[in-house]
Parts: structure tokens; C-alpha cells; sequence
């Protein structure tokens, strides 16, 4: 479980954000451009200073205001994914993939080199240099290095942002197998709700710096159910919507798609 | 080809300034680190202060490196004690030419440095590289195309140095007399102009030889580094 309360004032925006995810799965930090959810994964990473707080990874404490302990980023274990993938470009694709690894501590060891390389499709790349991957290599090769320097949390902020259309949908796939394959937390930013849809175990709403809302993907809206017209009656039509969590009495806001 | 004596000019002048760039690259690399990734109070000003020997007249360096440097200099006399002396010898020459040669690659190492994206840097920490460990296997790396570029352009600068050369090294023949001082001295001898024409034809051949080798280094280091 990670649990996260942060302070920080950086200029005229003030990031107060507090929640706990869950041990496994899939958190995602949704909201607008500015809301601070890149600001919250820097602090986590241990990246950006936070004023006051607390950030702990299950009783690990990676950050406590109280009692000063501020654990250095390399030493946090936490791997980090960008929408620009930032590969090492001097590095060939096996050469980025090994560099976190190399560096963890013998005994974390727990993620397998041909593992990752299988989950993520990236075999036939090993032995090329990065600057002729496509966007979504990049990507892949990018998660398959953050994975294999053995962390215990992975972030990943707005990984798909930077890609088009297709590449979004194979891109998310694999971070979808990801998560189906290694028990790992994993924290995501983005401000799309597909994404939320697609891969959300649990979602934390920002704006403004501030937490509005925390729940399952249904808070965010926008899912896509396929409601069927199922008869007429004198008050209009009668629609059947096949959603579980939808307890009687929820008021659902429809958009008619056609 | 070349006699005897013109080719010890020669092997003298590749080897002082090639001491030269030795000791100063790594200043340079390291002050080039510090101006291109720090901010400090005062760093203007000595920003100012390492590149003062290429304002200075020359002939100005070579006094302050007697002062300094000179038997009777404060460093001259701690190194005495040692054994060392640099004033008239070929060391003495190679750290003269290294001083004048210094801003130039301290501009060039800076400029290197400043070329490589911190935030890659950024990732090499989040996944577990020290200072020492990411300087070494991503700063360098990445900045070495740049680094190749400033060890030319101090070796360049050092192999013609004069003043500062003459002033604190004088002109011993088969000591401190590289190329440039040769060809002065050739010119103090009456009828001596095609001793130094043939010195300044080998000038020609050592600068097309080095233009074109640090080509092809760098070529190299930037398919090294991907760019």
C-alpha cells in the first residue's frame, strides 16, 4: 500500500494532495492540465522537495516531514516512466534495459531480464540503438527499463501522451499485460478517461492541487456501457444498462452517442 | 624529408602541447561542469577570472607564471622542494601553453556539458545511478563529441603559443623551442628566412594532420553517443 500526503507551496499553486493506494494494481491520478498530478509523482519519486508530509511505500518511509526522513531518489526503488520515453541515446535497447538493473540491490532481484523482454514484445530490438525505434518501441523499451531496476512502485506519467492514436491502444496493452503479469503497484497520470476505463483500479480525482474525489473508474464518468432500448412505456423509453456497480436510486448522466 | 633538428622541433612541440592539454583538459572539464550545472554567488565574476589569459596579452601571462611559478615564486619554491622546477624547462613551456589554451577549452567542455539533457540524467538517478555513477556512464558519454572538440582546440592553441612560451620558457633549443619559437629564432639569424619557411611548411602539415584526425574523431564519438 502507498500512502501519500503532500505539502508544498511552488509559487502561487499549492499542492496539498493526501491518498493511499492500494498494495497492487493500478492507482490512476486523474485531472486537468495544472491539477498537480506530475507535481505529485515528483514528490513521490523524490524528485521535487515537498514542504511538509509523509510518503511511505507499505512500512517503508520514504518521506517524513516530522521526523526529517527524506530518502534519496536513487535509494527509493521507485521506477519512473515519462511521455517522452528519455532513453539513454549513446545505449543500445539491451544496454537501457540492463542499466537499472545492473544497479539494483542483488537481493530485490525478483523481475526477470527475459520476462519483461516477453511481456513487452522487445526481443528483436535488443541488439538496436534507440534512435530508430518508433514511439511505441520507445515506450516499451522505456517500461521494460523502469521494470527491470526492480522497483517496488512504477510510475507513469501520461504514457501515452506523446503517441498517436494506434500506438495509444498497442502502448496500453502492454501495460495492461504488465499489470497482469507482475504484482507490482503502479501509479498513472493522465486526463483521459479511456485510459482511466481501460486500465484503473482505483482512481484519485486532482484539481487544483487538491484531492476533489476518490473511488472506483465509475467516478470519473464517461464509460461506455452499450445501454439497449428495451421497450416504451407512457412515461418514454425504457433502457437497460448493463453496470454492475450501479446501485438503485444513482442518478446517470447519458450522452447519445448516435 | 625533414633533418634532424627539424624533426626534434617537431617531436617537442607535438609533446608540450600535448602535456598541455593534458593537465588542462581535466581543469577545464571540471570548471566547464561547475559554470554549466551550478549557481553560486560570484560565479560571473569568476567566470571572468578563468577567462582573463585570453584577454591578457600573452607576454602579461608569461610574467604572472614567473611570478608565480619562478624560483622565487611562492608555488616555485614549494615545488622546489620537491625537486620540480617549470621555469626554462619543457614542463614549464607545457604549462604556459596549457594557461593561454585553457579559456578555449573551458568553453568548449562547458558547452559539451550544457548539451547534455538533465532530465536523462534525471532518469540515470531514479534508477539507481549515483553522481559519480551517472557522470561516468551518461554526462560523459554524451558529452564526449564536445570534450573531443575541446582537446583539439587546446592542442591547437597550445602547439602555436608564443609569448606566454618565450617569456616563461625562454627559447632553449632541444628544451623549450617548439615550432613557433624556432621559426622566431631562425628569423633573428641573417639569411635564416628558409629555415623558417620549411618550419612554417611543417606548421601547415601538423595543423591539416590534426584538423583531420579530430574529423575523425568526432565522427567516432558521435556515432558513439547516438547523435
Amino acid at each position: 500500500m502507498i500512502s501519500v500526503a503532500i505539502h508544498r507551496t511552488l509559487g502561487a499553486f499549492d499542492l496539498d494532495v493526501a491518498f493511499d493506494g492500494p498494495a497492487d494494481g493500478v492507482t490512476v491520478l486523474f485531472g486537468p492540465s495544472g491539477a498537480g498530478k506530475s507535481a505529485t509523482l515528483a514528490a513521490i519519486a523524490g524528485s521535487g522537495p515537498i514542504d511538509r508530509g509523509h510518503v511511505a511505500l507499505g512500512s517503508r518511509v520514504l518521506f517524513d516531514s516530522a521526523t526529517r526522513v527524506n530518502v534519496p531518489q536513487r535509494a527509493r526503488r521507485i521506477g519512473w516512466v515519462f511521455q517522452d520515453a528519455r532513453l539513454f541515446p549513446h545505449l543500445r535497447v539491451e544496454a537501457n534495459l540492463r542499466y537499472g538493473m545492473k544497479r539494483a540491490p542483488k537481493a530485490a532481484q525478483r523481475i526477470d531480464f527475459d520476462h519483461v523482454v516477453g511481456v513487452l514484445d522487445i526481443g528483436h530490438l535488443l541488439p538496436r540503438g534507440v534512435r530508430d525505434l518508433s514511439g511505441g518501441e520507445r515506450q516499451r523499451v522505456a517500461l521494460g527499463r523502469a521494470l527491470l531496476s526492480q522497483p517496488e512502485l512504477l510510475l507513469l506519467d501520461e504514457p501515452l501522451a506523446a503517441l498517436d492514436g494506434g500506438r495509444k491502444a498497442e502502448v496500453l496493452a502492454y501495460i495492461a499485460r504488465l499489470k497482469a503479469d507482475f504484482a507490482l503497484p503502479m501509479l498513472y497520470v493522465t486526463h483521459s478517461p479511456d485510459e482511466v476505463h481501460a486500465i484503473a483500479d482505483h482512481v484519485v480525482m486532482l484539481d487544483h492541487g487538491r484531492v476533489v474525489a476518490t473511488g472506483t473508474p465509475a467516478i470519473v464518468g464517461g464509460a461506455r456501457v452499450g445501454a439497449e432500448i428495451v421497450g416504451r412505456d407512457e412515461h418514454g423509453v425504457l433502457l437497460r444498462v448493463p453496470h454492475g456497480d450501479v446501485v438503485p436510486g444513482t442518478t446517470l448522466d447519458l450522452t447519445i452517442d448516435r | 624529408m625533414l633533418t634532424a633538428t627539424e624533426w626534434e622541433v617537431l617531436a617537442l612541440s607535438v609533446s608540450i602541447a600535448g602535456r598541455a592539454v593534458l593537465f588542462a583538459l581535466p581543469l577545464a572539464l571540471i570548471t566547464g561542469w561547475v559554470m554549466a550545472r551550478t549557481r553560486f554567488p560570484g560565479r560571473t565574476l569568476l567566470d571572468a577570472v578563468l577567462h582573463s589569459s585570453l584577454f591578457l596579452p600573452p607576454v602579461v601571462v608569461g610574467l604572472v607564471l614567473i611570478l608565480l611559478f619562478g624560483n622565487d615564486g611562492p608555488i616555485g619554491e614549494m615545488l622546489a622542494r620537491f625537486g620540480i622546477r617549470l621555469i626554462f624547462t619543457a614542463n614549464g613551456a607545457a604549462l604556459a601553453a596549457g594557461v593561454m589554451a585553457f579559456p578555449l577549452m573551458l568553453r568548449a567542455c562547458r558547452q559539451a556539458i550544457e548539451a547534455v539533457d538533465p532530465r536523462i540524467e534525471a532518469v540515470a538517478d531514479s534508477l539507481g545511478a549515483g553522481f559519480w555513477d551517472r557522470t561516468f556512464s551518461i554526462t560523459l558519454p554524451l558529452a564526449a563529441p564536445g570534450l573531443i572538440a575541446a582537446a583539439v582546440i587546446g592542442f591547437a592553441a597550445a602547439l602555436g603559443e608564443f609569448g606566454a612560451v618565450i617569456t616563461f620558457a625562454a627559447n632553449i633549443p632541444g628544451e623549450t623551442q617548439t615550432l613557433a619559437l624556432a621559426i622566431y629564432a631562425a628569423l633573428q639569424q641573417p639569411g635564416g628566412e628558409a629555415v623558417a619557411l620549411r618550419l612554417a611548411g611543417i606548421s601547415f602539415g601538423v595543423a591539416i594532420v590534426a584538423l583531420l584526425s579530430s574529423e575523425a574523431l568526432l565522427a567516432y564519438g558521435r556515432r558513439r553517443s547516438g547523435q
